[in-house]
């Protein structure tokens, strides 16, 4: 941040620039495109918050789980699970005893990451910086609006993609199918078929994190805008603020959730075809 | 947009989140998942079998009703015809019992009679006598009827 102890508030783009930067173990801003050194805090805390947050909630669920009459949340967290167990068989044709609850895993942990996108964008910066100390510390709360948490994940479906294809095929297999695949086992063919696994592969699981990191990423942006119509302190601003705010939250609550599905459906769906050979 | 070690952090939190979620959350709910559909389809069939049982219940009941009506009506006919016989036995009995006492009244009577008319006889029979005696102690002159008194004398 470039506001000097004179200044009396940021301008637009600082006041964007500054909400879009990630909270480093360094507290200082990421200067290179890749830094492994640095580390996100901000990332970091609040996935694992959301992550534990969730997972207890259900584990609490499943604990106390009754096959008689349900209470509520019993039922809202069976619904959720019986929607991800249907989806899951329908999709992977074999052993689902790790997929499927790893699919619950991405559904209900991309869920509550995306939905502290529905904060207030200056609440929990302003209360960090009060908390810290420094008027100037960063803080992105949204994980799944940071590429790191996006592309964490999917690289983590690409080593399942592997996995599963190894286990399946068996490695002589896997490694057959990579090279004899998709135009046919000619020596010919094999350069381009291993070219185009490959280009399959870094698409799937760059697409898979790039996509709800895009839409995470656009929708924060959004409602950092909206927040700097209220800024402006006039009776126009307030007012387009509460109304643009409204409109785009409640719309976002479908984004958030379609999100969560789709990277749930798009993990089962890649996980699956690891399962079926070409 | 930049990346850094998140990213590997990120992957471990991922797979430790599905092991969790495959150790402690999935298990339990799917268990109580499948016992209530087990319990569902118990429950379906044990209403299918009852919905059986009842109608087959109706049936016998329907054919008890029908049999307990056929032998009540047999034991009213019984019960009439017994009712009718023991009447005419009774009726008999007693014509038999009022013919009896007629009979023993009749002759009771009888033998009273005889026994007026003897004794009835008897006093007949005295004042006769008696009667004979004053009507003989007048007329009889000794000497005239001496002959008849010693033949009566003989004849005594």
């Amino acid at each position: 941040m470039t506001i000097g102890p004179a200044a009396e508030a940021p301008t637009a783009s600082e006041y964007i620039v500054h909400h879009l930067t990630q909270l480093t173990n360094t507290g200082v801003r990421q200067t290179h495109i890749i830094d492994f050194s640095l580390i996100n805090i901000d990332t970091m805390v609040f996935s694992l918050a959301m992550g534990l947050a969730a997972l207890l909630i259900m584990m609490l669920v499943a604990r106390r789980a009754t096959s008689g009459v349900p209470g509520r949340l019993q039922a809202a967290v069976e619904i959720v699970v019986d929607m991800v167990e249907s989806q899951s068989k329908a999709i992977v044709h074999g052993d689902r005893s790790f997929i499927a609850p790893l699919a619950l895993t991405v559904f209900v942990w991309v869920f509550f990451m995306n939905a502290l996108d529905l904060l207030p964008v200056d609440l929990l910066p302003r209360i960090w910086q009060q908390a810290s100390g420094n008027p100037h510390a960063f803080l992105r709360i949204v994980p799944t609006a940071d590429l790191n948490g996006t592309l964490g994940m999917s690289m983590g479906v690409l080593l399942l993609m592997f996995w599963y294809n190894i286990k399946i095929k068996g490695f002589g297999g896997f490694v057959h199918e990579l090279f004899a695949a998709p135009f046919g086992d000619k020596i010919i063919l094999y350069p381009f078929n291993l070219l185009l696994n490959i280009i399959e592969f870094a698409a799937k699981s760059i697409s898979l994190g790039m996509r709800l990191f895009g839409n995470m990423y656009a929708g924060e942006l959004i409602f950092m805008l909206i927040a700097l119509l209220g800024a402006t302190a006039t009776w126009w601003g307030i007012g387009m603020h509460l109304i643009a705010g409204t409109v785009w939250a409640i719309f976002h609550i479908l984004i958030i959730t379609l999100q969560a599905f789709i990277f749930m459906m798009l993990t089962l769906v890649y996980i699956g075809q690891a399962h079926e050979s070409h | 947009m930049n990346l850094n070690a998140t990213l590997f952090a990120q992957l471990a939190v991922f797979f430790i989140l599905a092991w969790f979620t495959m150790k402690f959350v999935w298990p339990p709910i799917m268990k109580a998942l499948d016992e209530r559909a087990q319990k569902i389809t118990d429950g379906l069939a044990a209403a299918d079998k009852a919905k059986n049982d009842l109608v087959l219940t109706e049936r016998k009941v329907i054919e008890e009703m029908r049999k307990a009506r056929e032998s009540a009506t047999e034991v009213r006919a019984n019960a009439d015809r017994q009712g009718a016989q023991l009447l005419e036995e009774a009726r008999l009995e007693a014509n038999r019992i009022v013919a009896q006492a007629r009979e023993a009244a009749e002759g009771e009577a009888a033998i009273a009679a005889q026994r007026a008319k003897e004794a009835l006889r008897e006093q007949v029979a005295q004042l006769a006598v008696a009667g004979a005696e004053r009507i003989l102690r007048r007329e009889i002159n000794p000497q005239v009827h001496a002959e008849l008194l010693a033949n009566l004398k003989a004849e005594l």
